[in-house]
């Protein structure tokens, strides 16, 4: 068994947690180590502007 | 690709050299205070019977009520109706001709009307020669008040204040403004919400010069007390500042730098340097801020006012965390400041190199709020603002901040691509995990 499988199993995992801070918060409160990261898909999402970014930025 | 399209190579080098040029020319503005003079000399295109308004154009059917309140009052103001109900049927019958401040190189704060005879700051940008206007501040008739009492500071305005304050201008031969707006910048300014350092130095500038022009003592003790008890006087200046140094930042070919924004109370607008004249609209937003005592966010009108120009001149709301001072009339804490001010250099084509931040180590302010950034990170310009009441013939109610809809700038940006060739994006063709519904 590796360390690193070692570490996790007896420390438990750290979350990376991406986009939606509620979910952070959510792990958190159940006592888990959590790092946020903020991000939002570009442009919203919406297909037809993220095009438009890809040629004009 | 559509048939004339650019390559995407090319057209980004084109938005990145026309942006460099809008914010080079921003930065070079020199804007000085020349004179103080009723509107109908000053302002071109300004007809006989014609009130300008703040915001993107609207038609009475559609103009908020602290709006409405401001353009009755304007009308009473210029004694061509006897009274509110005589006023609103000029109004709205088309005897009396309304149009926006934007289109005649001037800003209104609020309602923003500015009616023939009121007197207007006039502001020159020395470095390019234009001019910008921008009415008197106060707290009542530009938020809809149109009581007797309201249009009184209207016209001890224009009776004695500006015609004092004029006297001294010329006797010094014009005030430059640049350094005011700097320095107060560096003393818990940011210029919209919170001019209070920049109302104090100008008055300063102006004291000696008003006796040494020989004004009487009545109208010398009645302007002094006005400019050095009115703690949002220098609004007005930072107001025509801000559209003087942006204006020879419009009509930059491939440009995506904003150049206005603007509201009316029922719509927030946008202008882009590259789009020409052209309004980006969407609804105006509510603000979220503090209240006066007897009123709640039940009574509050929707943003409203040019002073966003401020915003787009790079101060105001994106210079938040230097004026935490403000806090306390708009609501929000010092860290929030902090991180507003942070995320708007993300949204900004580069930072200022006359007006620098202390609380960033002197770092230039942020400039130049560019489209393509806006629509990119969904992040959007902070706006610290007054609120009126939703109904017409109240003064002030309260103050907070807004954030500028998103939603003029993706169809500023939408109309961009048209404009530039840019090739129409396929539907649907984008991959996961972008597309809608993923």
């Amino acid at each position: 068994m590796s360390d690193k499988l070692k570490d996790l199993l007896q420390n438990g995992p750290v979350a990376i947690n991406i986009g939606i801070f509620d979910f952070a918060e959510t792990l958190k409160s159940q006592g888990a180590e959590v790092v946020h990261l903020n991000w939002n898909p570009p442009a919203g999402g919406d297909p037809e502007l993220i095009e438009l970014l890809d040629q004009l930025l | 690709m559509a048939t004339g399209a650019q390559p995407s190579s090319d057209i980004k080098q084109k938005i990145e050299s026309a942006n460099a040029e809008a914010v080079k020319r921003i930065n070079a503005a020199e804007p000085v205070l020349v004179d103080i003079a009723p509107a109908r000399e000053v302002i071109p295109g300004l007809g006989n019977r014609m009130i300008l308004h703040s915001g993107p154009p609207v038609d009475w059917q559609n103009m908020c009520g602290a709006q409405r309140g401001g353009m009755i009052g304007a009308v009473l103001f210029e004694n061509w109706a006897g009274s509110v109900d005589e006023a609103s049927r000029l109004l709205e019958n088309g005897t009396i001709q309304f149009e926006p401040t934007h289109h005649h190189q001037s800003v209104g704060p609020m309602a923003g009307t500015i009616s023939p005879s009121m007197p207007v700051w006039v502001v020159e940008n020395r470095t390019f020669g234009n001019r910008a206007f921008c009415r008197q501040v106060e707290g009542r008739q530009q938020f809809g008040d149109y009581s007797d009492s309201a249009l009184e500071g209207l016209r001890q305005w224009r009776d004695i204040w500006a015609p004092s304050l004029r006297k001294g201008l010329l006797q010094m031969g014009g005030l430059e403004l640049k350094p005011i707006i700097a320095k107060a910048l560096t003393m818990g300014d940011e210029l919209h919400n919170r001019p209070v350092a920049a109302s104090s130095l100008f008055a300063n500038a102006l004291a000696c010069p008003m006796i040494e022009a020989g004004v009487g003592r009545d109208d010398l003790l009645s302007t002094l007390n006005y400019i050095t008890k009115h703690e949002l006087l220098f609004l007005g200046l930072s107001m025509a500042s801000g559209k003087a140094s942006v204006d020879p930042a419009a009509g930059i070919e491939y440009s995506t730098v904003v150049v206005a924004m603007a509201r009316n109370g029922t719509e927030f607008g946008i202008r882009v340097s590259g789009l020409g004249e052209e309004w980006f609209t969407a609804s105006s937003p509510r603000v979220n801020g503090l209240y006066f005592p007897g009123y709640t966010e039940k009574d509050a009108g929707a943003d409203m006012g040019d002073s966003a120009i401020t915003e787009t001149a790079g101060w105001g709301g994106l210079v938040l965390a230097g004026a935490t001072g403000i806090l306390g009339l708009v609501g929000g804490t010092p860290e929030e400041a902090l991180a507003y001010s942070k995320e708007m250099r993300q949204i900004t084509v580069t930072t200022s190199s006359n007006y620098r931040m202390p609380v960033f180590g002197f770092k230039g302010a942020p400039l130049g709020i560019d489209i393509r950034k806006v629509v990119q990170t969904g992040i959007t310009p902070i706006i610290d603002t007054a609120i009126a009441h939703r109904n017409p013939g109240y003064s002030i109610i309260g103050a907070g901040l807004v954030r500028a809809p998103l939603e003029c700038f993706k169809k500023a940006l939408l109309r961009f691509g048209r404009k530039y060739g840019i090739a129409e994006p396929i539907k649907g063709s984008i991959s996961p995990p972008f597309g809608k519904g993923r």
